[in-house]
């Protein structure tokens, strides 16, 4: 047997090869090295899925090949962290922030040490692999844990732009990207600081809070709104802990109405945040949270999935028209 | 030998005293673990007394947490903290608790409670020498029934993947966990052919003679030329050093009014005199 005839005709490497979307962990990795940061990064059995494989060639002793283990990835982490080097460790969110949740709770959370754990795949991006693959839950089980700060960039360069940030904080911290194909919303200027949510559009009628995939597609419907006449304004809120409690508030005295938008399952994640940032300020705004409405996801591939649960642009404007004129 | 059999003794004593003031401990966990802790801190590690974060210090990482309450003493025997410390063990406030919490107490070189996660924490802190320069070892103390958790057997065919020679592994092979003999709860042997199956060196030894124990520790950490982990399986005894104690495993976990305390402490301080 030769090698496949057709072009199209295609190999998990080569397609991988082939996301430029992928680059951007690597990069954000390697320039921290490039900086004289002592970090590592390690994966498990994912380096070609989440484009560790980059770093790896780059620095190849500084990279650690862990095998399926995540928990003992997670766990073996904090020890480096414990002992000076900055581990940044690498899965699908699905098996981060579930299978290994324990683990990040004791051994990088309750010791306070600066892991920075990458859920990578997060939501339903992984379309047709199904639940098993999709995180709709991570948000919820990492916010609930004490000290673990928790980032969802909308794309590659605010990634980036996170990871040359995490410089300068010492805790741990959750990375929860996509699959390296989310649209693109930034600059690669952009920049990032732990707490400060990203304003793009002020509206008086209505706030989208939007964090991951979700921002790109909330300011495609705040757009298409506002050309109508409507006045909807968009937060990206990347940095969901800690989250901006001022920009949620300044949002709820000018709006009459809020709206969250996530990758994730409605209770525990972005909107339930905005909700108790809202409800322990009695800020008299009207919330509605769009998310997966706490069932487990179809099977399809992610942009009919986007399509069907309204996470995208059309789908995020019908819900917010609704809302408004509900 | 003496000193240890001293430092032993202490280790004992100290944890009557304070789980008399927790009215709630582990004692049996730290009585199999105690000639262990004494050949580890007071001969084998590296380690200076009154500095817990010397950088090139000798890590120790514990996957009984719940016998912390034996390492405290020492600690503060080391100058870790004050000895003032260990009189409010477990009271509102105090870093001391039943698990070690290496935010709150120093000494601690990584905190537990939660089985199984110890030997990938102390395979993380072995790793960490070939970006820091360090040269130290690990050692990672864990139960027999740990032998069940699934993450101790994915740290170890990792650390042995890795080459991770400078992590030495020992369990406490005391017999005993809290549902009964660990071998008729879930039987964990053969233990030996285990771990070498897995790719580790190792070394088998009574965990009570501490002549032995503490030669062997001492071997295996100066071992330059072993070019993967080693494990070393102590054989010991559930509660060793008060009879009753290693009669009965319920002693996993209990409280001695004073007036048994008194006779345990009696019993404890007349051994190997």
């Amino acid at each position: 047997m030769g090698k496949p005839l057709s072009s199209d005709s295609w190999q998990y490497r080569g397609l991988n090869a082939a996301n430029p979307g992928l680059d951007h962990l690597s990069n954000g990795i390697i320039d921290l090295v490039k900086a004289g940061r002592n970090v590592v990064a390690g994966s498990a059995d994912l380096q070609y899925s989440n484009g560790l494989n980059r770093f790896a060639a780059a620095y190849p002793n500084r990279y650690i090949s862990f095998g399926i283990s995540e928990q003992n990835m997670v766990s073996a982490a904090a020890g480096l962290a414990s002992c000076g080097v900055i581990p940044f460790v690498a899965t699908f969110a699905s098996f981060m922030a579930l299978l290994a949740c324990e683990q990040i709770r004791m051994d990088v959370a309750y010791c306070a040490l600066p892991v920075r754990l990458i859920g990578h795949h997060t939501g339903i991006s992984l379309g047709f692999y199904g639940t098993s693959h999709h995180a709709t839950e991570d948000i919820a089980t990492m916010r609930s844990i004490a000290d673990l700060a928790i980032v969802s960039p909308a794309d590659g360069a605010q990634l980036e732009a996170a990871i040359r940030a995490s410089t300068d904080y010492d805790r741990p911290i959750y990375f929860r990207i996509g699959r390296g194909r989310d649209p693109v919303v930034y600059p690669s200027t952009v920049t990032f600081a732990f707490g400060k949510a990203h304003e793009h559009l002020i509206g008086e009628e209505l706030t989208i809070i939007a964090c991951g995939m979700a921002v790109h597609g909330a300011l495609e419907a705040a757009k298409a709104m506002n050309a109508t006449g409507r006045s909807v304004g968009v937060i990206d809120m990347a940095s969901i802990k800690p989250i901006d409690r001022d920009a949620i508030l300044a949002a709820a005295g000018r709006t009459r109405k809020m709206m969250t938008v996530e990758e994730h399952n409605v209770l525990g994640g972005l909107g339930a945040a905005v909700a108790e940032v809202l409800t322990d300020e009695g800020a008299g705004v009207k919330l509605r949270r769009h998310g997966i409405y706490d069932e487990f996801s179809l099977i399809a591939p992610p942009t009919h999935l986007y399509a069907h649960y309204k996470l995208d642009g059309p789908g995020i404007r019908e819900v917010a028209e609704a809302f408004l004129d509900g | 030998m003496t000193l240890l059999r001293g430092r032993a003794r202490f280790i004992r004593l100290e944890t009557v005293r304070l789980i008399e003031i927790a009215k709630t401990g582990h004692y049996s966990s730290v009585f199999s673990a105690a000639e262990l802790f004494a050949a580890l801190y007071y001969d084998v590690m590296r380690l200076k007394p009154g500095e817990p974060r010397w950088p090139s210090r000798d890590r120790f990482t514990i996957g009984k947490g719940h016998a912390a309450v034996g390492l405290f003493p020492i600690y503060a025997d080391l100058g870790f903290f004050p000895k003032t410390w260990l009189n409010d063990y477990t009271r509102l406030g105090s870093p001391l608790g039943d698990h070690p919490d290496m935010r709150k107490v120093p000494g601690v070189d990584f905190s537990s409670g939660s089985i199984g996660h110890a030997l990938s924490n102390g395979l993380g802190m072995a790793l960490a020498q070939r970006w820091t320069g360090e040269s130290y070892r690990v050692f990672c103390m864990m139960g027999d029934g740990e032998m069940q958790e699934g993450q101790v057997w994915e740290a170890a065919i990792s650390a042995a993947q890795h080459k991770a020679r400078s992590l030495i592994a020992i369990v406490d092979r005391n017999g005993y966990q809290l549902d009964g003999k660990v071998d008729d709860v879930m039987n964990i042997e053969p233990l030996a052919d285990k771990w070498r199956a897995f790719g580790w060196e190792v070394h088998e030894v009574d965990g009570h003679d501490l002549a032995a124990t503490t030669e062997l520790l001492r071997r295996v950490r100066a071992d330059d030329e072993r070019q993967k982990p080693c494990c070393v399986i102590a054989r010991t005894v559930k509660g060793k050093g008060v009879s009753y104690m290693e009669e009965e495993p319920g002693w996993h976990l209990g409280y001695l009014h004073p007036s048994d305390a008194q006779a345990a402490i009696a019993e404890i301080t007349a051994e190997g005199k």
